[in-house]
């Protein structure tokens, strides 16, 4: 298993902010500092209560003195509850605040439909200068911990909540640059986030066994997105399928779709979480399941897509001939 | 709470000066094709003069020193009477302010940083204070002992972020940290007191933790020193509530909701104008 995101985040943060006095730790009381974390943070951790909208504000305020803050909250309150302050008051001024936003897609899982975050990924990334990151396990978040030192404007990182599978070993993760996981033929997955990229690498061993050859990418950035990756890889491909735990729109396959149709349009298909509010208790693994965002699905999906191309394909020719 | 002085003190001829200027740009800036936040413009004008020629240590030569204070206009509509001042500050020509709401220009509607001294912008109500906090924290952890004003409309009070704020501001301690409320009693559509009374608002800021004090919103020197003796009890940020009216200095639009944002006619611009000239002459 790879540890929980948000805890690699703390505990890659706890080590900087020691190195680097310009960093903060803002938290809004989400329990992921304990007391001997804040401890160890010493004066650059503040817990400022329940008041995610404050605590944008606050964190801008700091940032436009010099100060780089790292804001803790819970994905769903970042992204719909103070939007408004990470619109006007961080993205519109450039300033370097990054909100670590935990139980992001279906991470929050039992509790429901108030936690969850389906529409942060959509939100985020239509925002001008805002970097958004999807860490699809511990190494990759530590790496943009890191990394986002060195991002001079705002960015969102959309992080999980409990332990999830590992990832095999890839290339290194770096913010802006898909990591290609498999490659070659003639269809293309897309994922971000845990399950997805682990459903799009079991769904490419899969389509294997059926002789269809595929690449795989983990497209962990929406913005900047990597679209030359993107359009290397669909060139190659008769067929796209992108896979998040985000609803249908906006989010990963929304950035895929809109890149392939102004470049290269190819035919895409988005799994995701569909057009309704998640009304079943489950975990993660349960509401990702029920939801389809699988391999079998992914398989499923991809084979009869391949099929009604064939077919119209056929369709065309006999058509043609005629 | 500690009251103000009762005493009206004549304010210095530069201070009043600052003002009547910057109520005539209001004004004149209210009469070009868009038109502007009149009323809550000129309720503020006396504060800003307050600030910018007695209060605030600011440079014009140098809008960026880490050592200045800092001033949120967090009533962001009134970013007419914020450019008036600056202007006559010295942070823009005076002659640029007729741009105003212009195509091409930079004077926005609400207050941007492409201005000289707008340090963030706002217009959005309820952003000021939070960022206010912002400010006030890291200068604290700079170790700086400038501090930051942020200034309210009282309509804006009932945005919940500015309770948020307050509420951190409080814990904080951040004593540094000077809120003034521009209180005219009227918002877009009609009396705060109708809308979502508030009053009494010195007990509600006092009951979240700040040190408050009431004083006479159109008296620049009042307001002066208030500001320069902040803060008044050590440990608390401070809320100076200003009792204002909303369109001063302009009878047939003060104290009217309708003056909230005015186009004004050649006509009517020429009778504001000519208002405020007479009311300058009687002082």
């Amino acid at each position: 298993m790879s540890p929980a995101t948000r805890e690699v985040y703390r505990d890659t943060l706890l080590p900087l902010l020691a190195r680097r006095p310009e960093l903060m730790c803002l938290d809004s009381d989400t329990g992921l500092f304990g007391a001997a974390h804040a401890e160890a943070a010493g004066e650059q951790y503040l817990n400022l209560g329940i008041a995610e909208q404050n605590l944008m504000g606050i964190a801008a305020g700091m940032a436009a003195s010099g100060r780089v803050p790292f804001v803790n909250t819970m994905a769903a309150f970042a992204t719909s509850r103070a939007l408004e302050a990470i619109k006007i008051d961080i993205a519109y001024n450039r300033l370097p605040v990054r909100v670590m936003a935990t139980h992001g897609g279906l991470a929050a899982g039992h509790l429901g439909p108030t936690h969850q975050a389906l529409e942060d990924l959509a939100v985020m990334r239509v925002l001008p200068g805002m970097t958004v990151l999807v860490p699809a396990d511990g190494a990759a978040t530590a790496a943009f911990v890191e990394q986002s030192l060195d991002v001079p404007g705002p960015l969102y990182v959309r992080l999980g909540r409990k332990a999830t599978p590992a990832l095999p070993d890839g290339p290194p993760p770096v913010i802006g640059k898909a990591q290609t996981l498999r490659e070659g033929g003639e269809v293309l997955l897309v994922g971000c986030g845990p399950y997805p990229v682990l459903a799009c690498l079991a769904a490419g061993e899969e389509l294997a066994c059926h002789g269809i050859e595929s690449t795989v990418l983990n497209m962990h950035t929406l913005r900047p997105f990597d679209t030359g990756t993107l359009l290397a890889a669909a060139a190659r491909a008769d067929l796209v399928v992108t896979v998040e735990e985000h609803w249908r729109g906006g989010g990963l396959g929304g950035a895929v779709a809109e890149t392939l149709a102004e470049h290269a349009p190819v035919r895409v298909l988005r799994l995701g979480v569909p057009d309704t509010f998640v009304d079943r208790v489950g975990n993660q693994e349960d509401l990702v399941e029920h939801y389809d965002l699988t391999a079998e699905r992914t398989v499923s999906a991809v084979r009869t897509a391949l099929d009604t191309t064939a077919r119209s394909r056929a369709t065309n020719r006999k058509e043609h001939l005629a | 709470m500690t009251a103000a002085p009762l005493l009206e003190r004549e304010a210095p001829p530069a201070l009043q000066e600052a003002a009547a200027r910057i109520r005539a740009h209001v004004v004149d800036m209210c009469a070009g094709p868009e038109g502007g936040h009149l009323g809550g413009g000129l309720s503020c004008a006396d504060i800003l003069a307050a600030l910018y020629f007695s209060v605030l240590r600011v440079d014009p030569a140098r809008p960026d020193d880490p050592e200045r204070d800092r001033f949120l206009l967090s009533k962001g509509h009134a970013a007419l009477a914020l450019y008036a001042t600056l202007a006559e500050r010295g942070f823009l020509p005076v002659g640029e302010l007729a741009q105003f709401g212009r195509p091409g220009s930079r004077l926005m509607g609400h207050p941007v940083r492409a201005v000289p001294g707008v340090e963030l912008p706002t217009g959005s109500l309820g952003h000021g204070l939070p960022l206010g906090c912002g400010f006030a924290l890291a200068a604290r952890y700079a170790g700086r002992s400038s501090r930051s004003f942020v200034l309210l409309g009282d309509g804006e009070l009932q945005e919940g972020s500015v309770w948020e704020a307050a509420i951190a501001a409080a814990t904080l301690r951040l004593d540094r940290l000077v809120a003034i409320v521009d209180c005219n009693g009227l918002q877009l559509t009609g009396a705060t007191g109708d809308i979502a009374p508030m009053e009494p608002l010195a007990d509600r800021w006092r009951s979240f933790g700040w040190a408050v004090r009431e004083v006479e919103g159109h008296a620049p020197a009042l307001l002066a020193d208030q500001l320069a003796a902040a803060p008044w009890e050590p440990g608390r940020p401070s809320v100076l509530i200003a009792r204002t009216v909303k369109g001063n200095g302009v009878p047939f639009l003060a104290g009217r909701a309708a003056g909230h944002y005015v186009t004004l006619s050649p006509r009517n611009h020429a009778r504001a104008a000519g208002a405020l000239r007479a009311s300058e002459a009687r002082r």
